[in-house]
């Protein structure tokens, strides 16, 4: 029984051997450890023997048994492994080769810029007001101090529409009618920006579009001072434009505001040194300020001893200019995808 | 305004650093818009004598010259048109460096050698003229140096932008008050001599004011003996730098004056003046008058002329002078005029005849009423010949002065943020003219000098403070918003709405809401337009009432750049007339507009975007077929929230694309963000989601094309019931066996109850609903 034993682990070990694939193997194993199996025959033969050589057989037995089973699961681990690395395989897939899916869009520059800057005000505590593109010439002009024939008009080239009263209407060549219509309808204290769309009559050209978007500011509270107003700008464009980035004051002349000041920052090119772009001087200049005329505020019925305010505008054009490098302006009306997309 | 800082020097001692002068006059409000340095890089440059000139060979436009600088001739090479044998002229020989580092070398001009340069007056910074050569008036030795030579001095040349509210700052003497009280240094106007004959200007002229209103101070000074010649080389060297060119004596001290005082004062030769006098009046309807420049203007009654004595104008008052009574070489009698105009009347006529001069630019500003007597009198110090008659004719209605200014120290740190004292006030406002009184309690009188027409509120003063103090000395602090700083639901789903447009790939576009006539006709719109009066270019003058016009534009011309497979949308303004009344303002509404072309374009690329931007924005809305101006007829449908129509969503007309260039569908959307976005924060509530299976129910209806899937849709939706969960169209087929003019609409169901598994028969009770409520409502077969 013993050779017999012998043989038949022999041959039951080679059969598992044989096996390629896990679905032999199963089968291999059926047929040597299952219950037709040969050494399932020498098993029967077990019970006629005598006690002792029953129990020294039935060790021998077990042992085969044992080795057989532990051959068959290594055998299947093998199988798995090499079944699993050759689908694998065949499931190689080039991922630089893929045809591109559905593209996203891209938000203009002049979005993303507004956007930016709208965050920053509101940051500071900020409402974000709108009013009308076409305006009238009280809101952009007579509210403002700017009375009929007031010369500083002339310097707007306001484009007037044919609707109403000859020059009652026209495209607003800045935001400020914004802030008239914001003090006629709400009480200070107020915070508020007015980004939009203006308007002049310029021939364009590499700095200048009919079309173009500003930003204006108005603070309306008690206590506002001209520090108040530097130092808001100053907190601005430290926000939008970095750290290292500062405001400087200079007077000027706006009938809506006094005192009254253009502001310049710092060259973003040049960090200050003074380079082409700034012509030397180290800034470059961004919008107009002031502490809003006390005729202004009378303008909308805001007591201008108890209240005082401070307003500013800019181009978001110019500061996405600035910031991205742009040489012609023209570019933002022109719709062209390869400009768009670039942002 | 060029001001050169030698002329600047003559009322207080700048002895600073010219580049510290500018920043100061920054600091001020009189911006720096460039710095000229004058004389520096001349010291190479010679007197030279031209000793021949003759055609080049191979060249029409230069000519060869020998000329000698007391060494022997040298050939020069020079293209000025106006070169000649014998004249003196100045020579950059070989080696000199000229202005802005142009080295002057041997170099050969098609073939012949050159030893130098002949040069301009623009060349040498001492002048503008760059139209040929600079011809030398006076002998001078040759070889010597031109700066000797001419008595050039180094001089700084400012150019300054003056505000609109610095009329005082229109002049040499305005620039240095506002820049010497800056820097506390004395300031004084030298009072001019009096230098009067035995005449009396009575005797020798007359004048009369008809219109006051327009032209309240008129005077007239007469003087007799004079010789029109040049000028003196101070006041015409001082003159070239403030970038006039000299003209005459007489011309020049009148020039000389407006620009050292601001002062305009117009020279009228005596004998050419019909009647020896002036008369100032409106002008009559219809009457012409040639000015100086040879135009002939017409006038109109608000604009104020200057007559001779029998009434015939001699020029337009503060604007320009007319040509019959101009100095000429001639002339030796000279009455000069020297008056106030109005400004308001002076900017109205200068603007509707389109003429702007030296003197208009700055009557139209406010000159100063009781700066007349001196800038006359200067102008005949500076003419310097001559005998002045004695006396001014002076027609003047002099108002009474002023209130004073009551200014509040305490008012102004308020606005200032500063913390002056009373005495600030006072040491700030002196030196630049204004006239303080301390009356107590920190209050102040301020006369404002008569040159500041500007400042006659508290808040004027308290800008000049502020401006000479500092601005930059003032401490900076941020106010504290008592708000919390918010975008409002509208704007917080305009940029949602944006977003989700990009993620659904379509890129913003932003145009300019000016449109060329025909764009919006082109783009389909019958309605009424709204335009632009008076617009600069044709293709900015007429308001768009569509987006579409600006994104087939937008599309076309990308699609010239070879990009015809753009998605692009634009969030902007429309501009209507409405149905009924007129308002004070057109019908101005905001929309977005989405158009997709070329390649996955087309109506129904439009819906699926259409639903992504319904869904992004919580906004359920339903479609309803029908078409609108410049939209595909059959390929457009409405979109509806509840009753209300927000929209469009389809295709364009293939006419309407092909007018504007464009090839292929192109998928459109435009919707109202009135109706669209919300003006209240929605919160949606939650509904819990169901942890039962659920079932779902597969249903192929075959319809007529006629009735809309969306109403099949809505009939499955109504009888389903509560257990709906989930209804979708999966497919839409159409084949021969369907029959034409039919298709097959299949829908997939998916059942769900919150609170128990669904039973076989929950199920078929709700296919048999649905399939009883399509069937019978639209003629519909289930397709098996």
């Amino acid at each position: 029984m013993v050779d017999d034993l012998e043989h038949v682990e022999k041959q039951a070990g080679m059969r598992l051997d044989a096996a390629s694939t896990v679905e032999e193997l199963r089968a291999a194993e059926t047929e040597v450890l299952g219950k037709r199996s040969a050494l399932a025959g020498l098993h029967a033969r077990l019970g006629a023997l005598a006690p002792e050589e029953r129990k020294a057989q039935g060790q021998l037995l077990n042992g085969a048994r044992t080795r057989l089973s532990e051959l068959a699961a290594e055998r299947a681990a093998e199988l798995r492994a090499s079944e699993r690395a050759a689908r694998l395989e065949a499931e190689r897939l080039d991922l630089t080769e893929v045809l591109p899916g559905p593209r996203r869009g891209h938000l203009n520059l002049v979005t993303q810029t507004r956007d930016e800057l709208e965050d920053v005000f509101v940051g500071m505590g900020y409402t974000v007001s709108e009013g009308p593109e076409a305006e009238t010439d009280w809101h952009s002009f007579e509210a403002l101090n700017f009375p009929k024939g007031h010369p500083a008009r002339s310097g707007f080239d306001t484009l007037y529409l044919d609707w109403g009263d000859p020059e009652s209407t026209l495209l607003r060549p800045h935001t400020s009618p914004v802030q008239i219509r914001v003090m006629q309808s709400q009480p200070p204290p107020i915070y508020s920006i007015m980004p939009g769309k203006v308007y002049r009559k310029d021939t364009p050209d590499a700095r200048h579009t009919a079309s173009f978007n500003q930003i204006e500011g108005l603070v309306v509270d008690k206590g506002i001072t001209f520090g108040d107003l530097a130092g808001t700008i100053e907190a601005f464009t430290g926000a939008y434009f970095g750290a290292g980035i500062h405001a400087r004051l200079r007077p000027a002349y706006f009938p809506f505001t006094e005192p009254s000041a253009e502001f310049e920052i710092t060259c973003a090119i040049c960090a200050g040194a003074g380079c082409r772009t700034c012509s030397g001087t180290g800034w470059i200049e961004l919008g107009g300020c002031g502490m809003v005329h006390p005729n202004v505020l009378a303008a909308v019925g805001i007591d201008a001893e108890a209240w005082s305010g401070f307003a500013f505008g800019f181009g978001i054009d110019r500061c996405a200019q600035m910031r991205h490098g742009i040489s012609d302006m023209r570019i933002l009306l022109d719709n062209d995808i390869r400009f768009i997309s670039q942002f | 305004m060029r001001v050169p800082l030698s002329w600047l020097r003559d009322f207080a001692p700048f002895d600073l650093d010219p580049i510290a002068l500018g920043e100061t006059f920054d600091d001020l409000g009189m911006v720096v818009e460039g710095i000229d340095r004058i004389g520096e890089g001349l010291g190479d440059v010679v007197v030279a004598r031209v000793l021949d000139v003759r055609a080049h060979p191979k060249a029409d436009r230069v000519r060869i010259t020998e000329v000698d600088i007391g060494a022997g001739p040298l050939q020069v090479v020079c293209g000025a048109p106006n070169v000649a044998a014998g004249q003196l002229v100045a020579l950059a020989p070989v080696g000199a460096v000229l202005p802005g580092d142009f080295e002057i070398g041997r170099r050969k001009v098609r073939g012949e050698w050159s030893e130098g340069m002949i040069c301009s007056a623009r060349e040498l910074g001492l002048g503008e003229d760059a139209d040929g050569i600079m011809v030398l008036e006076r002998d001078f030795e040759l070889g010597s140096p031109l700066t000797a030579a001419l008595g050039i001095e180094a001089d700084v040349v400012y150019d300054l932008a003056i505000e609109g509210n610095r009329p005082d700052a229109n002049c040499v003497v305005g620039v240095a008050r506002d820049a010497a009280a800056r820097l506390r240094l004395p300031f004084a106007i030298p009072a001019p001599t009096g230098r009067t004959g035995t005449a009396v200007v009575a005797e020798l002229a007359t004048i009369a004011v008809e219109c006051p209103d327009l032209c309240p101070r008129f005077t007239a000074r007469v003087v007799n003996g004079v010789t029109v010649g040049p000028s003196s080389a101070l006041v015409a060297g001082r003159l070239t730098r403030a970038g006039m060119r000299p003209i005459s004596n007489v011309v020049d001290a009148s020039n000389y004056v407006m620009l050292e005082l601001g002062q305009p004062t117009h020279p009228y030769d005596l004998d050419l003046l019909p009647g020896r006098g002036l008369l100032v009046r409106r002008a009559d309807p219809g009457e012409t008058l040639v000015t100086l420049d040879g135009v002939e203007r017409p006038l109109s009654a608000d604009d104020c002329v200057i007559c001779d004595a029998t009434g015939t104008p001699v020029g337009l008052g503060g604007i320009m002078g007319g040509a019959s009574s101009e100095i000429s070489p001639s002339t030796t009698s000279v009455l000069l005029e020297a008056a106030y105009f109005d400004p308001m009347s002076i900017a109205r006529s200068s603007k509707r005849l389109n003429l702007r001069s030296e003197a208009s630019a700055r009557f139209e500003r406010g000159c100063d009423p009781e700066g007349i007597d001196r800038a006359s009198s200067r102008f005949f110090e500076i003419l310097g010949l001559g005998e002045v008659a004695a006396g001014t004719l002076d027609v003047w209605q002099r108002p009474a002065p002023s209130p004073p200014v009551r200014v509040r120290t305490g008012r102004v740190n308020a606005l200032l943020g500063t913390g002056l004292a009373d005495d600030d006030v006072c040491s700030l406002l002196a030196p630049i003219g204004f006239m303080v009184t301390p009356v107590g309690d920190g209050l102040h009188d301020v006369v404002p000098p008569s040159f500041r027409p500007d400042a006659t509120t508290e808040i004027d003063l308290v800008e000049e403070i502020g401006r000479h103090h500092g601005f930059s000395r003032i401490p900076r602090t941020v106010p504290d918003s008592p708000h919390v700083g918010h975008l409002t639901p509208y704007q917080k789903a305009r940029r949602r709405l944006r977003d989700v447009l990009v993620g659904a790939g379509v890129s913003e576009a932003v145009s300019s809401p000016l449109l060329a006539p025909g764009d919006n006709e082109r783009a389909g719109w019958a309605g009424a337009l709204i335009e632009a009066v008076d617009p600069l270019a044709r293709e900015e003058s007429v308001l768009r009432a569509s987006l579409l016009p600006s994104l087939l534009k937008a599309v076309a011309r990308n699609a010239s750049y070879r990009s015809p497979d753009v998605a692009l949308f634009e969030i902007g303004k429309v501009f209507r007339v409405p149905a009924g009344k007129r308002g004070d303002l057109p019908d101005e509404r905001e929309l977005v507009g989405v158009a997709l072309a070329g390649a996955g374009g087309g109506a129904a690329a439009a819906k699926q975007v259409l639903d992504v931007v319904l869904d992004g924005l919580r906004r359920p809305a339903t479609l309803d077929a029908s078409t609108a101006s410049g939209l595909h007829p059959t390929r457009t449908a409405r979109v509806l929230v509840g009753t209300e129509v927000i929209g469009h969503v389809g295709e364009v007309d293939p006419d309407v694309s092909a007018a504007f260039g464009i090839d292929g569908r192109v998928g459109w959307i435009e919707l109202d963000l009135a109706d669209l976005l919300p003006t209240e924060n929605a919160y949606p509530r939650a509904v819990a989601v169901g942890r039962h299976p659920s079932s779902d129910i597969d249903l192929a209806f075959v319809v007529d094309d006629e009735v809309p899937a969306a109403a099949v849709a809505a009939s499955v939706r109504a009888a389903a019931g509560d257990l709906l969960e989930d209804l979708r169209l999966f497919d839409v087929y159409r084949n021969e066996r369907l029959g034409a003019g039919r298709r097959s609409l299949a829908l997939r169901l998916r059942l769900q109850a919150p609170d128990r598994t669904l039973t076989e028969a929950d199920v078929a009770d709700v296919r048999r609903r649905c399939i009883d409520a399509v069937s019978e409502a639209h003629q519909a077969e289930l397709r098996t």
